[in-house]
C-alpha cells in the first residue's frame, strides 16, 4: 500500500494484521469487552463485522489512503524541537505534527475511517461526542465531505470553553446538542450519544471519537490512528538512524497516544510515556487521571480503569483541558499498565499550561492544551534522561480552539505571579497580554 | 435459611399466579432514594399495595445510558440525596420483610465495585429475587450466573429488537425468573403507542424459551398495559410511574390501579 510521498507507511497499513489485537470480543488481557446494552450488540456486531471486511478489502484501503493524503494532507512532518531541546535537558525533542492535518488534530485519521465505513455499511446519518469540539469538528468536516448527516453531543461546559469549534461544526453544517445533564462535560456527551444510537441504529452510525468503548472501537480506532505511529518510527529511522528512546502522548479516551504508542510496542527498549491530566494534582481528587488515580470498573460499553467512588458511581473530573477532561480511558491503556509496557505520568493544569507557552516561545507552535500536557512530560522527561536522549512527542493537535482559555489563565496566573507590578498606565490589561 | 424460599421459587409463584387467573404480572418500577429513601420505600409500598404483582427497585446510578429524561432526573434527585447501593438494599428487605416481592434493576458497575458474590448474597438475604442488568449481557457475566445460582436470586437478562435468534435463545438460557424484552429501541420513557415491535419479538422469543416474558419500556397507561398483557407474561412499567410520584403516593396509586386492571383486561384506558 506504501504509496506515501518520501516510501513512508500508510494509513492502511495501519489497518494490517499485526499480532496485538483483542480476543474475538475485543478483551486486551481482563479490559475491554463489551459492557453494553443488549439493543446495541447487534450495531456493534455489524460495525465489527463490516471493519474485518474493510481492512481487507483492496479498495476500502485504497480510498482511506486518498483521503488521508490529499485531503487531510498525510503525512505529517517530524519537527526538531531545537530551542524547546534547551528546556529540556538538552534532550532531542521530535513532535510529531497531527496538529498540521486538515481540522487541526489527529482526530481526523479515525472519522475519515469511520466514514467511509458509514458508507460501506449504507448509513445515512452519523452521531458524534466531543469534548475539545476537535473530534467534533472532524466529524462534522468528514459528513460534508461525504454527504452524511451529522449530529453532535457536547456537554455544555466544553460548548463555552470550546466556543470555537462549536461554530466551526454549524458552519460546517453539523447540529450542535449541547449536553445539560451530569458534569455537563465529555462522559454525558457520550451517554446522550449512545442514547441516540439505541434508537437509531438502523440508519445511524456511532463515530466514536476516541480508542474506548465497546469492542470494537477500541481496535479499530487505534488501527486508524496507527499511522501516526507508523510514520513517525519510520522518519525518526530514516533521520537519525534510531529509534527515539521514548513516546511521549497525552491520554484522554487514548486515541493519539495508543496510534503511536502501537508501532512501538515491539520495541522494548523504546519507553512509551502516556500523560494523564492530573488537574490541581492527583491529591486533591480534582482531576482527570483515570489510571493514575482510578480503579478498574465497566464504563461506556469496556472494563477499565476509571474514576469512580466506593459504590460504582463516576467521579466527575476535573482538567483545564476538555478534550483529556474524562474519568475513564481506552481499555488496551489499562492492559498495557497492568502488564508495565507503557507507564502513566500525571501533569497537571500548571504544568500543561506551562508548557504551552513554553512551545509558543521557543518554537513557534500553538499547541493544543491537550497535547500541551505531553509537551510537558517530555520536558520533563528529558530532564531526567539528559542530553543524549531523543524523545518523540505526539503533538496531536494545534491551539486555535484555546486561545480564549490560554488568555484567561495566564492573565490570572501572571496577575498572581507579579503582585509588585505598577499598574500599566498606558497598557490596559497590558500584564496579561503582553505575557501572552 | 433452609426453610426460606428462594428468590427463584418466588419469582416463579408470581407468574403462575397470574398466569392461573389468565393475565399478565404487573411489575412497577421505581428507583431508591426517590424522593428520600423512606420516600421511595413508601412509593414501592404502596405500589403493591395498589396491584402491582413485583416492583423493581431501581438502585441509582450517574450514567445511565439506558434511561430517558424522566428516570434520569428521579435518579439524579436520588443521588444528590446522598443515596448508597446499601440504602437500596434496605429498601428491598424493607418491603421484603412486608411480604412484597422484590427485584432490583441495576447497570453493571455499582454491581461489579460492591463484589458480583457478595452483592448476590447480600441482595438474597435482604429477601430480593433476582437482579435486572440493563447493560451486562450474558456474554460479559464472568462468575455472576454462578454467584446468583449460589443464592437462589435470579439473574435477569433483557432481549431487544435488535437481537438475533442466537443472542436471543443465549440470553434466555442465562436468565432465570423472567426475561426482560424490551419493546423498542429506545431509552426508558413513557410513549404514546405500543409498538409492533413488542409483540413481534415476544413471539420470537417464545420460540426459544419457556421462561416467563416481561414487557417493558413505554408502557404507561391502563389501555397500553392491557394491550401488552394479551401477549406477554409480565407488563413492565416506569418512567410512567416515576412522572406519577412527582405528584406523591395517591398518584403511584391511582396509576397502578389503573395498570392492574388493564392487565386483568379490564381498562378505563387513556
Ligand atoms: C488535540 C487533542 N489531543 C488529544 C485529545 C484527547 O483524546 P485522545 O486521548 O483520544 O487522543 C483530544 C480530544 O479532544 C484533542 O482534541
Amino acid at each position: 500500500m506504501a504509496t506515501a510521498p518520501g516510501g513512508l507507511p500508510t494509513a492502511s497499513d495501519g489497518l494490517s494484521e499485526h499480532g496485538h489485537d483483542p480476543d474475538a470480543t475485543g478483551h486486551f488481557g481482563r479490559y475491554g469487552g463489551r459492557f453494553m446494552p443488549e439493543a446495541l450488540i447487534a450495531a456493534v456486531d455489524e460495525v465489527a463485522a463490516e471493519y474485518d471486511k474493510a481492512r481487507h478489502d483492496p479498495e476500502f484501503l485504497a480510498e482511506l489512503d486518498r483521503l488521508q493524503r490529499d485531503y487531510a494532507g498525510r503525512p505529517s512532518p517530524v519537527t526538531d524541537a531545537r530551542r524547546l531541546s534547551e528546556h529540556a535537558g538538552g534532550a532531542r525533542i521530535l513532535l510529531k505534527r497531527e496538529d498540521l492535518n486538515h481540522t487541526g488534530s489527529h482526530k481526523i485519521n479515525n472519522v475519515l475511517g469511520q466514514a467511509l465505513l458509514t458508507q460501506r455499511m449504507g448509513k445515512t446519518r452519523v452521531i458524534a461526542e466531543t469534548g475539545a469540539g476537535q473530534h467534533g469538528v472532524a466529524t462534522a468536516t468528514a459528513a460534508a465531505l461525504l454527504g452524511l448527516d451529522c449530529m453532535v453531543y457536547m456537554g455544555e461546559v466544553d460548548t463555552e470553553r470550546q466556543a470555537l469549534n462549536v461554530a466551526r461544526m454549524r458552519l460546517l453544517g453539523a447540529e450542535v446538542v449541547p449536553v445539560t445533564t451530569g458534569s455537563r462535560t465529555l462522559k454525558d456527551a457520550l451517554n446522550e450519544a449512545y442514547r441516540d444510537w439505541v434508537a437509531t441504529v438502523g440508519h445511524t452510525h456511532y463515530v466514536l471519537g476516541t480508542a474506548a468503548g465497546p469492542h470494537p472501537f477500541p481496535m479499530m480506532v487505534r488501527d486508524f490512528h496507527r499511522v501516526i505511529g507508523l510514520e513517525a518510527r519510520a522518519q525518526v529511522l530514516e533521520r537519525y538512524d534510531r529509534l527515539p528512546d521514548a513516546v511521549v502522548a497525552c491520554v484522554g479516551g487514548g486515541s493519539n497516544a495508543i496510534g503511536i504508542f502501537h508501532p512501538f510496542l515491539d520495541d522494548s527498549a523504546v519507553r512509551l510515556v502516556g500523560c494523564e491530566a492530573a488537574g490541581d494534582g492527583v491529591d486533591t481528587g480534582r482531576h482527570a487521571a483515570s489510571i493514575g488515580g482510578g480503579t478498574p470498573g465497566a464504563l461506556h460499553g469496556a472494563l477499565t480503569y476509571l474514576l469512580q467512588d466506593e459504590d460504582g458511581q463516576t467521579i466527575e473530573s476535573h482538567s483545564i483541558s476538555a478534550g483529556l477532561d474524562y474519568p475513564g480511558v481506552g481499555p488496551e491503556h489499562s492492559f498495557l499498565h497492568d502488564i508495565g509496557r507503557a507507564e502513566y505520568v500525571p501533569v497537571t493544569d500548571t504544568e500543561a499550561m506551562d508548557a504551552f507557552r513554553l512551545l509558543c516561545r521557543t518554537e513557534g507552535i500553538i499547541p493544543a492544551i491537550e497535547s500541551a500536557h505531553a509537551v510537558a512530560g517530555a520536558v520533563r522527561l528529558g530532564r531526567e534522561l539528559g542530553p543524549d536522549a531523543t524523545i518523540l512527542v505526539n503533538l496531536s493537535g494545534r491551539g486555535d480552539k484555546d486561545v480564549d482559555t490560554a488568555a484567561r489563565w495566564f492573565d490570572v496566573v501572571d496577575a498572581e505571579a507579579l503582585p509588585t507590578d505598577p499598574p500599566a498606565q498606558d497598557q490596559p490589561e497590558a500584564t496579561g497580554e503582553r505575557e501572552l | 435459611m433452609t426453610t426460606a424460599k428462594t428468590g427463584l421459587t418466588v419469582l416463579d409463584e408470581v407468574f403462575t399466579t397470574a398466569k392461573a387467573e389468565d393475565r399478565a404480572a404487573l411489575i412497577a418500577y421505581l428507583p431508591a432514594g426517590y424522593p428520600t429513601v423512606r420516600g421511595s420505600t413508601g412509593l414501592l409500598t404502596q405500589a403493591l399495595e395498589a396491584g402491582a404483582d413485583l416492583v423493581e427497585v431501581g438502585l441509582p446510578y450517574s450514567d445511565p445510558v439506558l434511561d430517558g429524561p424522566v428516570i434520569q432526573h428521579a435518579v439524579d434527585t436520588a443521588l444528590r440525596g446522598g443515596v448508597r447501593v446499601r440504602d437500596t438494599l434496605t429498601v428491598v428487605e424493607t418491603l421484603a420483610a412486608r411480604g412484597g416481592r422484590a427485584v432490583v434493576m441495576t447497570y453493571w458497575n455499582p454491581v461489579l465495585r460492591y463484589g458480583p458474590e457478595a452483592f448476590a448474597r447480600d441482595l438474597a438475604s435482604a429477601g430480593g429475587l433476582g437482579v435486572i442488568t440493563p447493560d451486562l449481557v450474558p456474554d460479559e457475566e464472568n462468575g455472576w450466573l454462578a454467584a446468583t445460582t449460589a443464592t437462589g436470586i435470579a439473574p435477569i437478562f433483557l432481549v431487544a429488537p435488535s437481537s438475533t435468534e442466537q443472542r436471543i435463545a443465549d440470553t434466555a438460557a442465562a436468565s432465570r425468573g423472567f426475561l426482560y424484552t424490551a419493546s423498542t429501541m429506545g431509552v426508558t420513557g413513557a410513549r404514546d403507542a405500543v409498538s409492533d415491535t413488542a409483540k413481534a419479538l415476544v413471539e420470537r422469543t417464545r420460540r426459544h424459551t419457556d421462561l416467563p416474558l416481561g414487557v417493558g419500556l413505554g408502557v404507561r397507561s391502563g389501555g397500553q398495559a392491557s394491550e401488552v398483557a394479551s401477549f406477554a407474561d409480565g407488563v413492565i412499567v416506569g418512567s410512567a410511574l416515576v412522572s406519577a410520584a412527582e405528584h406523591g403516593r395517591a398518584a403511584v396509586a391511582r396509576l397502578t390501579s389503573e395498570l392492574a386492571a388493564g392487565v386483568r383486561g379490564n381498562h378505563t384506558g387513556r
